[in-house]
Formats: C-alpha cells, sequence, structure tokens
C-alpha cells in the first residue's frame, strides 16, 4: 500500500491525465512517436510574411482551425485541447471537473489584424483617438475578451465546470511548471482533491517573433529549420520560438486510489528560486538555479542521488545551456557526465508560457514508456558542456525519477520532480 | 459557478494552521504615497478627488502624483529598463517593503516570497501610431508591419511590458527572492494574490510574502482595453455610485499601486513589527455572469467572509461599471448593517491593485481605531467608532469577484 502522505504529511499529488499539443501534433500518441523517432517540428513560417526578419522559421502550431485567429483564439484552443485529452484519460466529466483551474498563459494585447481594422473602419482624427471612438462604438464583446488576461481561463472554467475563480499566471518560460506547482499545493494543503493544470501558448506572432528577435534571443539557422534548436552544441545559437500546450489532471493520490484511477505518475516536488541579477541574464555563478534544484529536491524528500533523469530547460541559447549546465554540475557533482539530461525543445522548439507544462508531461511519458527523447542536432558537442545529453537518438531506459527545469526572463527559476511510482 | 474553494476538510486539518498578519503598506494613487498621506486625505470630509479631464477626453482619469523614483529605485539604470507601469509597482513595493522594516534585510528579502498581480505594460504610442497611420495607404499590413517593428522598437521595450517583469524588477530593485510568481486577469487577479499568499503563510509554506498590483492608467492602451467593451465613463466625473445612466460604461479609471507584505503573526512578532491588522477569510468566485449568476453570487460571497454581527465598514473597490456596480450595491445595500465606501470615487479604478488597495485602506482603519468619512454623501452612510473588522472587496468590472474581511490583530 502505498503512502498516502509525503515526507512531510502532507498528501500525496498523483498525475490521473495528461495531455499535449505541440508543432508535432495532437496528443500524446502522435507526440511520443515523433519525439522518440528523433523528429523535428520546427518549420518554415508561413503564417505571416517574413520580409524584413531575421528569423523565418518557428514551431508554431499551424494545424489547429484557430491558428491563424490571433494568439488569444489559438491559445485557447491549445488549452481546450490538450486539457480534454487529459480529463478524458482520467476518467473525469470533461463538463463537470469539480476542481481548480490553473492556466499559465502568454499575457495578451489588442492583435494588430484587429488594430489595423479598427483603425481603417473610418477617417476621422488619428492615433489612438480614433481607436478609442472606434472602439466604444463598436462594444464588440469577442474582440474586448482577447484583451483580458482573466478571460481565456474564464472560457476554460466554463469549458470544463471548474471550481471557483481560476488562476492565470505569468513566469515567462517557467509559467507552465507554474501552474502545475500551485495545482501541487493547492492540493497539498487540502483546498481540493484535484486540479487541472494548463501550460497554453499560441502568441507566436509577428510582433513576438520581433521582439525576441531584437532581445537576439532567437536562433537565425533558417536554412535547415530542423536543424535550427540544437541545445548544448557549440553552434547554438539561440531558441526557435514555438507554440504548443500540456495539460496535467492532479489528484491527491488517496482521491484518485479511491476512485480506481491509473495513476500516471506522481509529483514529487516543486521548487523555486528568483534571480536578482538582471532581466534576462542569470546570476553567473547560477547560484539562483542551484537554489531552485535544491529547493525541489528537500521538498520532494529526496537526495541528488535519487534523480535519474533530467528533462532540461535546454533551450539553445547560449546563455541558458550554460547557466543550466553550471547548475547541473554544481548539485550532481561528477555524476552529472553520466546520468542522461535531454531537452525536448530540440524536437519542439521553446513554447514559453507552456514549456514547462508540455515538458512535464513529455517527463511523465518518459518513465512509463521507458524511452528517453533524445536532444537532437547534437552534431557538434560544446566542450564546455560536458552531458550525456542522450544525443539524436532515443534512448530505452528504466527511468523512475525525473527532474524537470523550467527558466525564464525575469529570474524566473522552477523545478518540478516527477516519479512514476509512489512511494 | 456557486462552488469555491471547499473549504480544509474537518477530518484532515491542515497541515498547520498560522495566522496572517500585515505588516506592510505601501501606497500610491493621485492622492500621493504612503498610508500616512492616503489617510489624511481619505478622511478629510468632503475631499475632492485629483481629476484630469483633459489629455485623454472624453474620458476622466486619476493621475499619478508626483513621484521621486529615485527614493526606491536607486539606479538609474533601472529606471530606464522600465516603463511607468513597473515602475510604480516597484516603487510601491519598495514602499511596503520598508513599512515592514524587510527592505534592505538580506536574510528576510532572500527568503520572501512575492506574489504579483499584473496586466501588461506600456506599448510604444509612437511606433503603433506611425504603423496604423502607415496602414490607411498600404495593403500590405504585415509587411508594414514586419518592415517597421523592426526597425523603430526599442529592444529594451518588450521587457518592460511582460507581465512577469514588474516582480522581476522588484526583485533585481528589492532583491526579494524567495519566490515569485504573477497572476494576471484583472481585479481577479489581485484578489488570487491575496488568497494564495495568505493560504501559504496559513499552510506554513511562507513566512513573509510580498503581494499587490499596480496600474498605469495613462496610457491610450490601458484605456482600450476597457473601452472595447464601452466600459468607460463620459462625460462631467461623478463619484462611482452615481455613474448608473450617465454617458458610457462607468468606469473611471486611476494609476495607483498598492503592496502588503503578509506575515505570519510570529514571524512578524519576533522581530518586534508592528501590525496593522490580521487577515481573515478572503473569498473569490467566477459567477457566470452570461447566466445571471453575479447577484447570488456577491450574496454567496457575503455569507462566507463570515462578517461580525454588528455595524460593519466595508472598503468596496467598485468600479462603477454599471452591471457589476449595481449588483454589488444592491448586495451591499441589503445588509444594514454595512457602512459602505466606494473608494474609486477618490483613486479611481486601479485594475490588478483594486483588491490590495481595498485591503491596504481596510487595514489603516482598523490600526487607526476609526472610519473613513463618507466619500459620497449621497450613496454612503456614515460610521463612527473604532472599527474591530473592515470588509473589503472587488468585484471585477467584467469578471470574478473577490472579498476579504479584516480584522483587528
Amino acid at each position: 500500500m502505498a503512502n498516502l502522505k509525503d515526507h512531510m504529511g502532507r498528501p500525496v499529488v498523483a498525475v490521473t491525465g495528461i495531455g499535449v499539443v505541440t508543432s508535432l501534433g495532437v496528443g500524446k500518441t502522435d507526440n511520443w512517436a515523433a519525439l522518440t523517432s528523433g523528429k523535428s517540428g520546427i518549420h518554415p513560417i508561413t503564417r505571416f510574411p517574413v520580409d524584413h526578419l531575421n528569423t523565418r522559421i518557428s514551431g508554431m502550431v499551424d494545424f489547429l482551425p484557430s491558428s491563424s485567429k490571433g494568439a488569444s483564439h489559438l491559445t485557447y484552443e491549445l488549452a481546450e485541447t490538450a486539457a480534454q485529452e487529459a480529463v478524458s484519460e482520467a476518467g473525469l466529466d470533461s463538463g463537470d471537473f469539480g476542481g481548480p483551474l490553473f492556466l499559465a498563459s502568454p499575457p495578451v494585447e489588442l492583435d494588430w489584424a484587429d488594430r489595423f481594422s479598427l483603425y481603417n473602419s473610418d477617417k476621422k482624427d488619428g492615433g489612438s483617438e480614433r481607436l478609442l471612438r472606434v472602439a466604444r462604438a463598436l462594444k464588440e464583446l469577442d474582440l474586448f475578451e482577447t484583451t483580458q488576461f482573466g478571460s481565456i481561463a474564464d472560457r476554460l472554467a466554463d469549458r470544463f465546470g471548474t471550481h471557483g475563480l481560476p488562476i492565470t499566471l505569468s513566469t515567462a518560460c517557467a509559467s507552465g511548471a507554474t501552474a502545475i506547482q500551485l495545482g501541487v499545493e493547492a492540493i497539498r494543503r487540502g483546498e481540493c482533491d484535484k486540479a487541472l493544470s494548463i501550460g497554453a501558448d499560441g502568441s507566436a506572432t509577428a510582433e513576438a517573433l520581433i521582439r525576441f528577435s531584437l532581445l537576439s534571443a532567437l536562433s537565425t539557422h533558417n536554412d535547415i529549420p530542423e536543424k535550427a534548436s540544437k541545445p548544448f552544441s557549440k553552434d547554438r545559437d539561440g531558441f526557435v520560438l514555438a507554440e504548443g500546450s500540456g495539460a496535467l489532471v492532479l489528484e491527491s493520490l488517496e482521491a484518485a486510489l479511491a476512485r480506481g484511477a491509473t495513476i500516471l505518475g506522481i509529483m514529487r516536488g516543486c521548487g523555486e528560486k528568483a534571480d536578482d541579477f538582471h532581466r534576462t541574464r542569470s546570476k553567473p555563478d547560477a547560484s539562483p538555479a542551484i537554489a531552485a534544484v535544491r529547493a525541489v529536491l528537500a521538498d520532494a524528500g529526496m537526495s541528488e542521488d535519487e534523480i535519474e533523469y533530467v528533462n532540461a530547460h535546454g533551450t539553445s541559447t547560449p546563455e541558458n545551456d550554460k547557466m543550466e549546465h553550471l547548475s547541473l554540475s554544481t548539485v550532481f557533482g561528477e555524476r552529472i557526465g553520466s546520468m542522461p539530461v535531454s531537452s525536448n525543445k530540440s524536437m519542439i522548439g521553446h513554447t514559453l508560457s507552456a514549456a514547462g507544462a508540455v515538458e512535464a508531461a513529455f517527463s511523465l511519458m518518459t518513465m512509463r514508456e521507458s524511452v528517453i527523447p533524445p536532444t537532437i542536432n547534437y552534431d557538434n558537442p560544446d566542450p564546455a558542456i560536458v552531458l550525456d545529453v542522450v544525443p539524436n537518438k532515443k534512448r530505452n531506459a528504466e527511468v523512475r525519477t525525473v527532474l524537470s527545469n523550467s527558466f525564464g526572463f525575469g529570474g524566473q527559476n522552477t523545478c518540478l520532480v516527477m516519479a512514476r511510482e509512489p512511494v | 459557478m456557486r462552488k469555491i474553494k471547499k473549504s480544509p476538510d474537518p477530518q484532515q486539518p491542515p497541515m498547520s494552521s498560522h495566522d496572517v498578519v500585515i505588516t506592510g503598506i505601501g501606497l500610491v494613487s493621485s492622492l500621493g504615497e504612503g498610508p500616512d498621506a492616503h489617510w489624511q486625505k481619505l478622511t478629510q470630509p468632503g475631499f475632492q478627488p485629483v481629476l484630469d479631464a483633459e489629455r485623454f477626453a472624453p474620458y476622466t482619469i486619476h493621475p499619478l502624483p508626483d513621484i521621486d523614483w529615485n527614493l526606491q529605485i536607486a539606479k538609474r539604470g533601472d529606471q530606464r529598463q522600465m516603463e511607468t507601469w513597473q515602475r510604480l509597482g516597484t516603487y510601491a513595493a519598495g514602499l511596503a517593503l520598508d513599512d515592514a522594516g524587510i527592505k534592505g534585510n538580506d536574510e528576510l528579502c532572500t527568503t520572501m516570497d512575492m506574489v504579483v498581480a499584473a496586466g501588461g505594460g506600456e506599448r510604444d504610442e509612437a511606433v503603433d501610431a506611425a504603423i496604423l497611420a502607415a496602414s490607411e495607404s498600404r495593403n500590405d499590413r504585415d509587411v508594414l508591419l514586419n518592415e517597421k517593428l523592426t526597425t523603430e522598437l526599442r529592444p529594451t521595450l518588450f521587457l518592460a511590458q511582460l507581465s512577469n517583469l514588474l516582480a522581476g524588477n522588484i526583485s533585481i530593485v528589492h532583491k526579494v527572492t524567495g519566490s515569485s510568481r504573477t497572476f494576471m486577469g484583472e481585479e481577479g487577479a489581485g484578489v488570487s494574490a491575496v488568497e494564495t499568499a495568505a493560504a501559504r503563510i496559513r499552510s506554513g509554506q511562507s513566512t513573509h510574502v510580498l503581494v499587490g498590483g499596480a496600474f498605469q492608467t495613462e496610457h491610450s492602451d490601458m484605456l482600450l482595453g476597457y473601452e472595447l467593451a464601452g466600459y468607460l465613463h463620459r462625460g462631467p466625473w461623478k463619484p462611482v455610485w452615481q455613474r448608473q445612466g450617465s454617458e458610457g460604461g462607468g468606469v473611471v479609471t486611476g494609476s495607483g499601486g498598492a503592496f502588503l507584505v503578509l506575515e505570519q503573526r510570529e514571524h512578524a512578532k519576533s522581530r518586534g513589527r508592528r501590525i496593522y491588522a490580521e487577515l481573515g477569510p478572503i473569498v473569490s468566485s467566477r459567477a457566470r455572469r452570461r447566466l445571471g449568476e453575479l447577484d447570488a453570487e456577491i450574496v454567496a460571497l457575503l455569507k462566507q467572509a463570515e462578517l461580525p454581527a454588528g455595524e460593519l465598514l466595508t472598503i468596496s473597490g467598485a468600479s462603477g461599471a454599471h452591471v457589476a456596480t449595481a449588483a454589488e450595491k444592491a448586495a451591499l445595500d441589503a445588509s444594514p448593517a454595512l457602512a459602505v465606501r466606494g473608494f474609486s470615487t477618490l483613486t479611481g479604478h486601479m485594475k490588478e491593485a483594486q483588491f490590495p488597495f481595498a485591503v491596504a485602506l481596510a487595514a489603516m482603519a482598523i490600526d487607526r481605531k476609526a472610519g473613513y468619512p463618507v466619500f459620497d454623501a449621497a450613496a454612503e452612510k456614515p460610521f463612527d467608532g473604532a472599527p474591530k473588522a473592515v470588509l473589503a472587496t472587488a468585484i471585477g468590472y467584467h469578471q470574478f469577484e473577490g472579498m476579504g474581511l479584516i480584522k483587528a490583530a
């Protein structure tokens, strides 16, 4: 009989449903098949013209009905699709979920297509005055809701029948992991038996791409798109902007067992630490990332020896991969050279607000399937980063525990530890 | 949805239960900065709000006061990296940390958790206006966009816009690094931020948490965010309760920020800090307003807030939005014991900062053992005596609702 309480006397949190969408496809089956065969979802941008752009490739999700309808609609559809898969797998009523919702999603803004359309609806006055004047006559609720930060979660709450005020959050590129952490914590505090945690990001607009590009964060290896994301390689030159979603149904182990649910994995711990060094760069000694990894181990009640695989943040930026290696080698010591550490982003790019949730989903599948997805495009290893990145080909391996890292702009560092079985 | 967060199962006591107290308040609004300035103005009978009806006509706003940013953001370089919204939040956060005796204390800052309620930052209005103007004579608008944005956007502007970068700047400037989360979603984000911070302290997860938000309304895009649904009041200014039937949608916005230091009571006592007040129940919900659930939801929240018997000062964050404000007023008026103060009359609506601001005003009244005079003599009734408990509300102008009972410590 598994322990229902963890080392701190808190309810053990299980995962009973997983959903995922990336540029590789909709759902776990297609994603897993592609991911374990080392297939890349990175492709040339077709959603908007690429004139004047230095980066002309991405991991956008171009195959959903909302893919051309703007960031808000696509983010909703990504979230809904992943959540539907997760809730169905959990065997719960998808219209009456009965627990809180935690949504990691990108900050919203009025899409340019809508700005253009509002502005060009007449010719009186100009600039923002015209936009405001046209807007107040219009009172177009659908358009309005694309500018409200709580609206996507509000729609999801209606759709899935979640309880209470849904929380929409951003911790930049760590958002997906934070959404899971908030769900885990709510269950641990006894506020609920189950929670729906979603990370979704459909915000790869031209402006988003340009903004990241102006910060020199994106790869410009446009010629062979599927080769552009190359975490831990010497010639890595930035991340590849991407879209996707991941959703987990979290339940107290006790409640999940009581209703006879299949336990897909256990959320053992969550850890975080903010960095006060710089808006986009990490402290050179990686101390906040190190502290986040140590915090998650402490929260999970585990020693570093008990981690068997690291699902890396691995963005393929010069800065992140170096800092992530420094933090892992500091925490795990010499063992890090022989421990598998792979980056899903080599195939799906950086799904930003969704990344932590997408990668948690893949971490859980890694354990369930006993297959570690590779880090592809590892043709030119960075000699300063000595890691077993599971280069280029999947590896069959029993994996009982995974550390999943998420690090973001604004000094956000969040780590999750998952296990295959309850203790 | 009527159902709110379930209370902890009595069979399974929470991990441990700690009282949550308020030990620091940082406020900025058109009225000035800090609890003292706000108290002074808000307790002046017949105090007139600071308004600007010209700059964004036909909209009236409550503008920021003069602020010497250097007082809380020492490095010019840091100030340059932020737009006004982030500066404002970072500044208000600094005031709260100062007030709680935490600022500059490395040990307390590095172990402090943070939950920030945030929207988005300011766009570059000049670049946007130029793109829009050019769009009148171009059919290839997507190409135009690339052309202009790649050449005219300031690279670091993105960081001044990202929602989580208010928290990021607070970490950088004030060294708060225990943890950092940003909640988004208008007033509801402020409610959830306080609710989550309180739950963390009650359960023993945190000993002290910085929580709050900021809203800078003096930007056309911030007004557009309301006006796409026609929410803004137009024409002559009126108090928040008097806008039904007037031109526009009833909301008058204001720039401002509110941060609180919430602390475990034992933690505050052990370091000998002054306690403003204790946080009682913080409750929240999501009425399905399209189905007409708002009225009943507000009533349900009032029940869950465990209001004490007798006269109760109520600091309402009502926005003025016609439907939501009418629903809140009807629910509050139905309880004759509630003496309501709609502070948006004097500060304007501060979106994500609205609930933290309401909680701050409630805590100040408890700490100073006095209520506020009526902000609107036509709609509010007097309250005399020293409040032992004060209710704070934030019923979202469009969605999400929350309340909290603030009690004498």
